[in-house]
């Protein structure tokens, strides 16, 4: 099993400057690929002048395998017409492969350009002693090696072979951002023309000779288990071939065809045993965290006492529900068991768990199981587990074949993992201007990673280092955790515990502003007016640049230019994943419900890689974080989840997406995340709009409930 | 099991299934056109779109005796002669994250142009949203949209 959980790797990877991950050299020739030139395991390049950069995350939508080669080919000096890129199964060579917590490009930063520095070097020196020249008069341009003074110049593919015999060098200079010729630019992602044209293979559409299909039937109620079952009627469907338990809590049905599988597990009568929660309901939740919030938790944060200062209280509650990650693509798994191998093709975040974990229930070594890792049709977190890894690989052990295990839209909701629930316990003493002396937040929510087992330092959930910290310089400023249960499985969904923290905080930061009379950007400027450097964890929050983030957004939405008559504005900030945001939400309201209309977005993410995929990452996030804020809610009855399709789990639809315009601050640090921190700011910056409008305030999400 | 002889993409092709069979799982399981996709299972997602004579349908939820005879056109067989003109406004806007529900997107928007070719914002609304998309591309498909319709992308 892996050793790590995913945010643990995260917060190592941050706290170590990303630079673990490299280290993992080939050898100069591999038996594979005799010809070629491949100096690390990130990089090959073949006589025919290919470049082929290896892609060791998972692509999901966030342009992974656009991003993280430009990055390489950036100190490559390649032409970037020339790189053909490859997708990593699992593997030994680059360290964790996760993809997830907004890690990607921060975690590979220095590893790829560490790749391609190395090689631009080696092809500058097989150059150099090919002409008999110093290394110091050759120059690497655009995919060639050139000698200025004889006005030569070679290809790489046509330096590979001398190349191949150099040492690696190591403690390469990198460029400087000002001489980047790809990083920075808005280059078009690879994987576009593939997929407009039903090219492109998920998970889904892997075909494997021979393979058959399974859909499951999992027993309904949170951790019951099958009694017993009748399979007759199913097998008596042509194609069926096969009707078996999988694990404690599942029967599988395997077919020829997706819907004989389906079809045959219509026909299938299971008898459940319910378990402990068949009475667990939605409120019986809700009501364990009010009850927990009386218990101390631990402190995450803490600048000053902020129970000590005296003065006028203001306090406030929050409250989020459990949600679905929902992507397009439901679950899937591809698997083929032989007996002292098996392969899988799984559309995984995590290759490596769904490697481990998959060795694990077969009863194999992980070098025994081979991971492939296809397209996904959206992640969100949903596929950082390994259950529908593992339920293949069970799958094609029972029916020795290789099999494709389908999940139905149904399943995907029913038994996925689901973003915690969450109360959030606010209170700031004022001052006689109404600003906060003090200002603690408790955060009363289950621990993920606890749930799961994996280690929870200290009593700290390992997520909320990267998602939960403070924003605003205050000298007494308190964050606490106080760890709850609930066998209602838990799962990393897109910004985490980042979007309740946020939803809490910029929340409550415009009910003082408010309270105070003031507008709720220059309450939010006044305390963020002095620099300071706010130390949590191992990331050190710049006020700053929080400010810089904040006065962008208001002067592109225009803050303090008057709105048509009916529409109203909401701002928040937030910090999460090492990146800063801040955004401004505008709307009307119709029969009392918001319509959205406009949302300005500004980052500060570091150095950006390519403005084009940054453009994409930040309007789909506010566009999920919207279908967060209105609408959704996982409930639970009787120990089941009661949403099962889009019709009662309702995403946002085209006719209620707004007009999301897009900024990023420049800047020259080292990139940080942008998958997920415009989730966070987007709810309360709608609901601080829907204030403005209404005088409600909506301390509890979803708004549309 | 039932022979069926349906038109797709062009060719005429007999399948040997239930006659109940949703047409989505005929296209990708027995033709192996993988490009037209599951998402729901229910009319709701769009993600399966593809053209029945002309039409705009969802194939998860049409049983494929519905459209035996019947001409079947799938984002394979969409752009006859190389790249359709929304394919091409797709890729100019970088339209797609994750890419999965895009061509049931690309298929909802040529059954719209092909009876609209110059639509209003309120005409590609009505059209197009009955697809979901959960990387958030909407803003992207519209312009797309206005842009294959040869007003570059201007509302």
């Amino acid at each position: 099993m892996s050793p790590l959980s995913r945010r643990e790797f995260v917060a190592a990877g941050v706290a170590a400057g990303a630079g673990l991950v490299i280290g993992f050299y080939l050898p100069h020739k591999t038996s594979s690929h005799e010809q070629s030139f491949s100096p690390n395991a990130y990089l090959r390049i073949t006589p025919d002048n290919k470049v082929t950069v290896v892609v060791a995350r998972s692509e999901m939508g966030q342009g992974v395998r656009t991003a993280l080669p430009m990055i390489l080919a950036e100190e490559l000096e390649a032409d970037w017409h020339q790189i053909e890129i490859e997708q990593a199964g699992a593997s030994t060579l680059f360290g964790d492969q996760t993809t997830g917590g907004s890690a990607s490009i921060r975690t590979t930063w220095d590893p790829m350009r560490k790749a391609g520095a190395a090689a631009r070097e080696m092809l500058i020196i097989a150059a150099a002693l090919t002409w008999s020249v110093p290394r110091s008069s050759c120059a690497a341009e655009n995919g060639r090696i050139k000698h200025a003074a004889t006005n030569r110049s070679l290809s790489y593919g046509e330096l590979v072979s001398k190349a191949a015999t150099l040492p690696v060098p190591t403690d390469l200079p990198f460029k400087q951002s000002k001489d980047y010729k790809i990083v920075g630019q808005r280059l078009p992602r690879l994987d576009t023309p593939a997929k407009v044209k039903g090219e492109a293979i998920f998970g889904l559409d892997y075909r494997t000779p021979g393979m058959k299909f399974a859909v499951l039937s999992r027993c309904p109620t949170i951790a019951g288990k099958v009694s017993k079952f009748d399979e007759s009627e199913s097998k008596k469907l042509a194609g069926v071939s096969y009707v078996g338990k999988i694990g404690d809590s599942a029967v599988a049905v395997v077919a020829d065809s997706v819907w004989g599988a389906m079809e045959g597990r219509r026909l299938l009568n299971v008898t459940w045993d319910d378990g402990p929660n068949k009475d667990l309901n939605t409120a019986a939740v809700m009501a364990s965290l009010k009850l927990a919030a009386s218990k101390k938790g631990v402190s995450i944060y803490a600048a000053g006492d902020p129970a000590r200062i005296p003065g006028r209280r203001v306090s406030a509650e929050y409250e989020l529900p459990f949600m679905a990650h929902a992507a397009m693509e439901p679950g899937n798994c591809t698997a083929h068991y032989q007996g002292t191998k098996c392969e899988l093709w799984a559309p995984t975040q995590v290759p490596q768990d769904c490697r481990d974990s998959v060795a694990t229930a077969i009863g194999l070594d992980p070098d025994q199981v081979k991971v492939n890792v296809t397209l996904m049709g959206g992640g969100f977190g949903r596929r950082l587990e390994h259950d529908y890894a593992v339920e293949a690989a069970l799958v094609s052990k029972a029916i020795n074949a290789p099999v494709k295990v389908v999940w139905t839209r149904e399943d995907d909701m029913r038994f996925s993992t689901y973003r915690p629930a969450s109360l959030h316990q606010l209170s700031a003493t004022l001052d006689g201007s109404g600003f906060p002396v003090a200002l603690s937040h408790r955060i009363i929510a289950p621990s993920i990673s606890g749930q799961k087992g994996q280690p929870v330092p200290n009593g700290v959930d390992p997520d909320l280092p990267d998602e939960a910290g403070p924003v605003y310089g205050l000298p007494n400023y308190s964050i606490e955790y106080v760890m709850t249960e609930t066998p209602v499985p838990l799962g990393w969904m897109r910004s985490v515990y980042a979007l309740q923290a946020a939803f809490a905080l910029e929340s409550f930061i415009d009910e003082l502003a408010v309270a105070a009379g003031k507008d709720p950007l220059q309450y939010r400027l006044h305390l963020l007016a002095k620099d300071q450097d706010l130390q949590y964890f191992t990331t050190t929050w710049h006020t700053a640049r929080m400010r810089a983030v904040l006065q962008l957004a208001a002067e592109k939405a225009g803050w303090d230019k008057p709105l048509p008559p009916g529409h109203y504005r909401g701002i928040a900030c937030f910090g999460c994943f090492a990146s800063y945001m801040a955004e401004v939400v505008e709307i009307t309201m119709e029969n009392d419900q918001p319509r959205v209309h406009r949302v300005v977005a500004v980052v500060d993410c570091g150095q950006v890689v390519n403005p084009g995929i940054l453009e994409q990452q930040i309007q789909g996030g506010i566009v999920y974080g919207l279908g967060n804020a209105l609408r959704a809610k996982i409930t639970i009855k009787k120990g089941r989840i009661v949403q099962g399709n889009f019709d009662d789990y309702a995403p946002l639809r085209m006719e209620e997406t707004p007009t999301v315009e897009v900024y990023a601050v420049p800047s020259a640090e080292a990139p940080s995340g942008i998958g997920e921190p415009s989730v966070p700011p987007v709810a309360p910056a709608l609901c601080n709009a829907i204030y403005a409008a209404t005088k409600k305030r909506i301390r509890a999400l979803p708004i549309l409930s | 099991m039932a022979q069926i002889t349906l038109r797709v993409n062009g060719s005429e092709k007999q399948v040997s299934v239930s006659p109940e069979t949703p047409l989505l799982w005929v296209l990708r399981d027995t033709l192996e056109l993988t490009g037209t996709k599951f998402g729901c299972g229910a009319g709701l997602c769009g993600a399966c779109t593809v053209h029945v004579d002309g039409n705009p349908i969802r194939s998860c939820s049409t049983p494929v005796s519905q459209v035996a005879g019947k001409s079947v056109i799938t984002i394979e067989g969409l752009g006859a002669n190389g790249l359709h003109v929304l394919q091409q406004a797709w890729i100019a806007e970088e339209v797609p994250q994750c890419g999965y529900c895009q061509t049931g997107q690309i298929m909802s928007a040529a059954a719209l142009l092909a009876k609209t070719p110059n639509p209003t914002d309120d005409q590609i609304t009505q059209a197009m949203n009955g697809n979901l998309c959960r990387c958030g591309t909407y803003e992207r498909i519209r312009k797309a949209v206005h842009r294959a319709a040869g007003n570059g992308g201007s509302q």
